[in-house]
C-alpha cells in the first residue's frame, strides 16, 4: 500500500527538499500552503509598479510544479487572527508569533490529512535553524500542542530526533533521512545540488510580513489607534502600501509613493476620505480617522509636501469624502523641518 | 462528464483580490464543479495570469485562455477529470 504524506509547502528551499527526500522513498506527496494574509508574495508585486517588472510567481505553486505534486492553498485569514492576537508562546523579534503559527499550521494540516485519508505530515524544519520556532526544545512542542504527535516527520533533521511512527513502521527508511542542524544553509545547498535543483527562492528572514520590523511597527500602531488588537484583510493589506504618517493619535495618512500604489489606494476611496494634489502631480492619500477642519489642512499640507509642488508657495488639492463629494483646498506645502519624524511610522 | 449532465459555464469574479486569493477562489469553485465544466475567472491582479494557470497545470485542469482584457485578467479553464 502506497503511503501518503502531506507536506507544508512554503515555497522555500527547505520544504522543497523535504518533499524530494520523501518522494524518493516512494511516498505519494501532496502539498498544503496556508494563506494568512501576511504572506510576503503576491500583494506587493501586484501593487508597486517597479515590482511588476520582476518575474512574478507564487513560490509555493512554482515549487509544487517543480516537484510534480498537487498543492492545496488554504485560506486561514480569519482563524489566524487569534494566533496573531494572543500567541501562547509570545512573539519573536517583531510581531511574528512563529511557534504558535507553526502549531496552528500543523493542526490545520492534521485536519486536512485526516479528511483526505493521508498518513502523515512532513515539514522542511531543521533543528536550530530559527531562534524560536525550530529549536530542539520547541520542535516537540509543535508535535504536542498540534496533536499530531509522532505523525510529523521532518526529513531534513529526522536523524537528530526520536524516530517517528512512519520510521518505526518502515513506511520510510530512517537511514535515508538527514541530520541537518543549526543555521548553516550549506547542507541544504549541497542536497539541492544532489537533486539538481538550481533555482529556488532564497529565504529572507521569515515567510511573512510579521517578521518585518517596519511592518510590525505599523501593525502595533494600528492596534493602539483602534484601542485593541484587531484587523481586517483591508487593514493588513494597506499596511504594505505607501507611507504611513500619524500626526495625531486619532488619525493617520496613507500616502502613495508611486503610481502603482496610487492606483491601488484609489480602490479604497469609498472606505476612507482621500486627498489628491491637482495643481501639481502628486500622491493620493487616504485619511484613516476623523479629522477636524484644522487637521484636514495639516493633512493637506503634508500631502502637498510629497507632490511636485513641494517648493511652490501653494498647492491645490481635492478632498473627497467616502460618498464621492469633493471640494478644493489650497495650502502651502509643509516645510521639511515641520514634518515631525515621530509622525512617520 | 458527471452523470450525463450538461457542461456548466461559470464566471468567477476575483476583481480586487490580490494573489493568492484569486487562486484560492478558483480552487474552491472547481471543487464544486464537474469534469468538463468551464470556469472563467476575472481578476484585477496581474499575478492571476501566472498563478491560476500554474495551479491548473499542477492539478490537472486545462487552461483554455489566459489574457488581458480592458485592464482585467481573464483566465478560462476546463475542469480536468482527476479527482
Ligand atoms: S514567519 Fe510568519 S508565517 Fe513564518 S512561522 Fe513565523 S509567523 Fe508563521
Amino acid at each position: 500500500m502506497q503511503r501518503k504524506a502531506v507536506a507544508l509547502v512554503s515555497g522555500g528551499l527547505d520544504s522543497m527538499l523535504a518533499v524530494k527526500v520523501i518522494q524518493e522513498q516512494g511516498i505519494h506527496v501532496e502539498g498544503i500552503n496556508f494563506f494568512t494574509g501576511f504572506c510576503v508574495e503576491g500583494h506587493t508585486h501586484a501593487i508597486r509598479k517597479r515590482d511588476r517588472k520582476k518575474p512574478k510567481r507564487n513560490n509555493a505553486l512554482w515549487v509544487a510544479e517543480q516537484l510534480g505534486i498537487k498543492l492545496h492553498i488554504i485560506d486561514i485569514v480569519e482563524e489566524y487572527k487569534e494566533v496573531v492576537f494572543n500567541p501562547k508562546y509570545g512573539y519573536g523579534a517583531h510581531l511574528n508569533p512563529c511557534l504558535d503559527c507553526k502549531i496552528f499550521m500543523v493542526k490545520k494540516a492534521k485536519e486536512w490529512m485526516e479528511a483526505h485519508g493521508f498518513d502523515f505530515i512532513i515539514t522542511g524544519e531543521v533543528v536550530g535553524q530559527r531562534p524560536k520556532s525550530q529549536r530542539k526544545d520547541t520542535l516537540p512542542v509543535v508535535q504536542r500542542d498540534s496533536g499530531i504527535g509522532d505523525l510529523l516527520l521532518r526529513p531534513l533533521c529526522a536523524k537528530n530526533l526520536p524516530p517517528t511512527l512512519p520510521e518505526r513502521e518502515g513506511w520510510v527508511d530512517r537511514e535515508r533521512l538527514y541530520d541537518f542542524s543549526g543555521r548553516s544553509r550549506k547542507p541544504q545547498m549541497a542536497l539541492a545540488r544532489k537533486f539538481s535543483i538550481e533555482d529556488y527562492a532564497q529565504p529572507a528572514g521569515g515567510c511573512c510580513f510579521l517578521t518585518d520590523e517596519q511592518y510590525s511597527v505599523k501593525l502595533a500602531d494600528l492596534w493602539r489607534a483602534r484601542g485593541g488588537k484587531q484587523y481586517e484583510m483591508d487593514d493588513i493589506m494597506l499596511l504594505k502600501v505607501g507611507r504611513h504618517i500619524r500626526p495625531a493619535p486619532h488619525f493617520k495618512l496613507i500616502v502613495s509613493r508611486e503610481e502603482g500604489e496610487g492606483r491601488f489606494l484609489q480602490g479604497y476611496r469609498g472606505r476612507y476620505p482621500s486627498l489628491k494634489t491637482v495643481s501639481h502631480a502628486g500622491p493620493l492619500a487616504l485619511i484613516d480617522g476623523e479629522v477636524s477642519e484644522e487637521e484636514l489642512a495639516l493633512a493637506a499640507r503634508i500631502v502637498a509636501r510629497y507632490s511636485q509642488g513641494k517648493n511652490a508657495p501653494e498647492v491645490e488639492l481635492e478632498y473627497r469624502d467616502t460618498e464621492g463629494n469633493t471640494r478644493t483646498l489650497k495650502v502651502p506645502p509643509l516645510p521639511p523641518h515641520e514634518l515631525n519624524p515621530e509622525w512617520m511610522l | 462528464m458527471a452523470e450525463g449532465s450538461a457542461v456548466t459555464r461559470e464566471i468567477l469574479d476575483c476583481r480586487r483580490l490580490l494573489c493568492p486569493m484569486p487562486v484560492i477562489r478558483v480552487q474552491d469553485k472547481v471543487a464544486e464543479l464537474h469534469p468538463g465544466d468551464e470556469l472563467e475567472a476575472i481578476s484585477t491582479d496581474p499575478g492571476a495570469l501566472n498563478d491560476i494557470p500554474a495551479w491548473c497545470r499542477i492539478n490537472g485542469h486545462q487552461v483554455l485562455e489566459a489574457k488581458e482584457r480592458d485592464g482585467e485578467y481573464i483566465v478560462r479553464i476546463r475542469v480536468g477529470s482527476e479527482p
